[in-house]
């Protein structure tokens, strides 16, 4: 008898392991795909362009993979995204203060919208739709406001270094190859939330509550706080993403960000992270990140016009989701 | 026709990765006969009738069918031939109508097939009802039932398929003594009118009084099959579980001097707990008896602030405290363990040393990281001091036993070192031997000073395990006896005593 539990052990690692290499698998399918029909894509300068459009959804994404987690959903990312980089401009051009109260107040702007979405799922007891739903109206119309409809430049001489947080490149500095900031804060960002969602109480709690929150709750897990928390993670995600997003832009574009939340839950999804909450990961979302921008970038390479790219990525996500549940029924 | 069995399955093997689930089993059902399947969780008995039922398909074996040998792809195919299942979480749509519910599916339709012909629809139900003898109106809202009425709507459905095998899992288990005698007179009905019937249960007495023959399994194999009238309760578990099972010795009562741990004053919540207050002592069993719906587990609940209460106090060890939530009664060293395990109790799809430190967070963190070491060995030790069967702490929990599953739930209260114990029901679903050894362990539990209260609708658990005992009815305490005044009649007296 423990000879065959033994056993099942190992089946049931392998098919771990066989899950992250399928979503792998096929990154690397599309990168072959898309280098032999084009000579333009295997390129470094086209591979950092597709790593440097992957930053900013990728950062958004992140921050989804937490909530999605616990079974919820924030479609507030996007326009929360949007709202923190006019803050930022605010704080930086409006108010001539200095670059780094531009980013805190930035991030700050984010985590905060989160922490109130999060008091209306976990105290109000609305839905996270619903909550965030609003909260994306919310943003999306203070943005507007805040900036009187028009775009906030980073033009003032002391934010000149403004738009080297996501185009400079320190590596270029230290060894000499040219990765733009934004590519290596999103892939420092994927490290963090890998720490948090599989080393801390907080990823911790994060599983627990996607897998049975009333369960939680009754094992006196402080749900409601924790709820707050992983919105507030979110939303500081959020806030990251508008940082990168304004400086890449070297402003900030009060209308931009709508749909982009529905990107970022499509690259987690893609990613393996079932929405019905307990399951998933950040290197799965990294890399349905990947495949998406790999995907526009490869398709526009080779012509296709922008209508179809959006139709095939709408594909790929019904199969991408098939490919894992017809993988877990197996299991 | 009479002699020959209605079902035989014969030499069936099924293996699932790594384990050897069935080996040559088999199981001779006549017609017009009930046959109890019994066996610990684990034995096999729920594969042997997926396979029959179409859920699984076997890997070698055969199963004939009034005379004929039948393969049995899918659960339609199960259904057609009329071999039907009542199982023990029941499948109905609450929110639709009796008749809704029993021809889900199938329903009647007016011309062009596209409007539902909701008076034939009821008139077919009708007509089902009356044949047999079930007083029910087809027009009522699932939800709207109590949970033995839901079941007779289960039977109905799987006897509109007209089927001549029925297999009930554990139908008895969410049962009131009364419900329980009307899903008998049920079953003696369709006895004489020449179905099978396999019936599941681990209650013994029941399966003296209603089963004409019983198979045993153990472990993926077939024991025996004896006759009920010819075979005693004793022999039937020897042969269940192939060892003594733990028989509890004698215990004086805790005395007047031991401290008084918990003490609960004029709780009130709707009508479901009114007026309740006792008391709780160090080291004590303070058993719950009552009929379901009694509001046992509404006043578990509320003492540990899993709902809202309308009134009434909570005093720790002489202290009033405010509990407001589960979060606090934790705090304050209480521990509830649900009659509903996967749903308010477990993490199933997480590993046990996860569900074993999930209420212990406070002491298995280090600014915000997971001590990691720290709760894979602390859950180590749990699984060792509980015996629970697992590969590894890191094994899943829903791939264990429902024994095991329960004492998963206890090690997660050990591991946060509760001293006070709710125990909602705490052997439901859980097989004879488990239960024994869930029964020591309440025992040591309490000898170490822990101090527990068991909600048991079995009577004969709660006089086994009791230093003491509390009977509700509707809402109210109706009695308390010692361990000495307790008995079987007694309890039920009070258990009915209804104030109105």
């Amino acid at each position: 008898m423990k000879v065959a539990l033994t056993n099942k052990k190992q089946i049931q690692i392998k098919s771990g392991v066989l899950q992250q290499l399928l979503a792998f698998a096929s990154l690397i399918v599309l990168v072959l795909v898309f280098t032999l029909s084009s000579d333009n894509f295997f390129r470094f300068d086209n591979l950092m362009g597709i790593l440097l459009s992957t930053a900013v959804i990728g950062v958004l994404a992140l921050g989804s993979t937490f909530v999605i987690v616990t079974g919820g959903i924030d479609l507030a990312v996007g326009t929360v995204m949007t709202f923190s980089s006019v803050m930022t401009g605010v704080i930086i051009t409006f108010w001539n203060l200095p670059i780094p109260f531009g980013i805190a107040g930035g991030i700050a702007t984010g985590a905060a919208c989160g922490l109130i979405s999060g008091l209306a799922v976990a105290k109000m007891k609305i839905p996270p739709f619903i909550a965030t739903l609003a909260m994306m109206m919310i943003t999306k119309g203070l943005s507007l406001v805040i900036s009187g409809t028009k775009p906030i430049y980073f033009d003032e001489p002391h934010a000149a270094d403004f738009s080297k947080i996501s185009l400079g490149s320190v590596t270029k500095w230290l060894i000499g190859v040219e990765i733009p900031n934004a590519v290596l804060i999103f892939f420092g960002l994927a490290i963090v939330a890998g720490l948090l969602l599989t080393k801390t109480i907080v990823g911790r709690y994060n599983f627990a509550l996607g897998s049975n929150e009333e369960a939680t709750r009754l094992s006196g897990v402080n749900v409601n706080l924790w709820k707050i928390v992983i919105y507030t993670i979110t939303g500081a995600f959020a806030g990251i993403a508008g940082i990168l997003m304004a400086s890449r832009l070297n402003s900030a574009q009060p209308a931009l960000g709508t749909g982009y939340e529905l990107e970022a839950i499509a690259a987690v999804v893609i990613g393996g992270t079932s929405l019905s909450g307990g399951q998933g990961t950040i290197l799965g979302t990294v890399i349905g990140a990947l495949i998406m921008s790999v995907l526009t970038n490869g398709l526009r390479i080779l012509s296709v016009p922008q209508e179809w790219q959006t139709v095939i990525i709408g594909l790929v996500v019904i199969g991408a989701v098939y490919a894992d549940i017809l993988r877990r029924r197996k299991a | 026709m009479v002699n020959q069995p209605l079902v035989i399955m014969e030499g069936i093997e099924k293996s699932f990765p790594g384990v050897h689930a069935l080996n040559q089993c088999r199981l001779e059902l006549r017609a017009g006969e009930v046959h109890a399947l019994v066996g610990e969780n684990g034995a096999g008995k729920s594969t042997m009738m997926k396979i029959l039922t179409g859920v699984y398909r076997k890997d070698a074996g055969r199963i004939v069918y009034k005379g004929q040998e039948v393969d049995i792809p899918n659960t339609k195919a199960a259904q057609q031939i009329g071999i039907g299942m009542i199982h023990q979480e029941l499948n109905l749509m609450p929110h639709l109508t009796v008749a809704q519910n029993i021809y889900i599916g199938r329903e009647p339709r007016r011309k062009f097939r596209l409007l539902l012909n909701e008076k034939a629809l009821e008139e077919k139900v009708r007509e089902l009802f009356r044949t047999m003898n079930l007083d029910l109106d087809p027009r009522a809202k699932v939800s709207d039932l109590t949970v033995a009425k839901q079941q007779m709507v289960e039977i109905a459905k799987a006897l509109s398929f007209r089927s001549e095998v029925l297999i009930m899992d554990e139908p008895t288990a969410a049962l009131t003594t009364s419900e329980i005698e009307e899903l008998f007179r049920m079953i003696e009905q369709l006895k004489a009118s020449g179905v099978g019937v396999v019936y599941i249960s681990h209650r013994m007495d029941e399966l003296k009084r209603i089963t004409d023959r019983i198979t045993v399994m153990r472990d993926g194999c077939y024991i025996d099959t004896v006759n009920t009238a010819e075979v005693s309760v004793d022999r039937i578990i020897s042969m269940m579980v192939g060892r003594e099972i733990y028989h509890s010795v004698e215990r004086t009562a805790i005395g007047d001097s031991a401290e008084t741990v918990l003490e609960v004053r004029g709780l009130n919540r709707g009508k479901a707990v009114r007026d309740v207050g006792f008391h709780l002592k160090k080291g004590e069993i303070l058993g719950f008896a009552g009929l379901m719906g009694a509001g046992r587990t509404e006043v578990a609940r509320a003492i540990f602030g899993a709902d809202r209460i309308d009134s009434g106090e909570i005093l720790i060890r002489g202290k009033r405290v405010s509990i407001r939530s589960p979060y606090d009664a934790v705090k304050h060293g209480i521990g509830y363990l649900s009659e509903d395990r996967k749903r308010f109790g477990l993490l199933v799809d997480m590993d046990v040393q996860s569900n074993v430190a999930i209420a212990s967070y406070g002491k298995f963190r280090r600014l915000g990281w997971m001590k990691r070491d720290a709760i894979e060995s602390s859950a180590e030790q749990v699984v060792d001091a509980l015996k629970v069967k697992t590969p590894n702490v890191s094994q899943k929990v829903k791939f264990l036993s429902g024994g095991n599953q329960q004492k998963v739930v206890i090690g997660k209260w050990l591991t946060k070192d509760s001293d006070i114990l709710i125990f909602d029901e705490p052997t439901r679903g859980i097989d004879v031997g488990a239960k024994g050894e869930i029964y020591k362990l309440l025992e040591e539990l309490a000898e170490q000073g822990k101090s527990i209260i068991m909600i048991s609708s079995e009577l004969p658990e709660i006089l086994r395990m009791s230093h003491r005992v509390i009977v509700m009815c509707e809402g109210r305490i109706t009695g308390q006896l010692t361990r000495e005044e307790a008995d079987q009649e007694k309890i039920m007296k009070f258990a009915t005593s209804r104030t109105g």
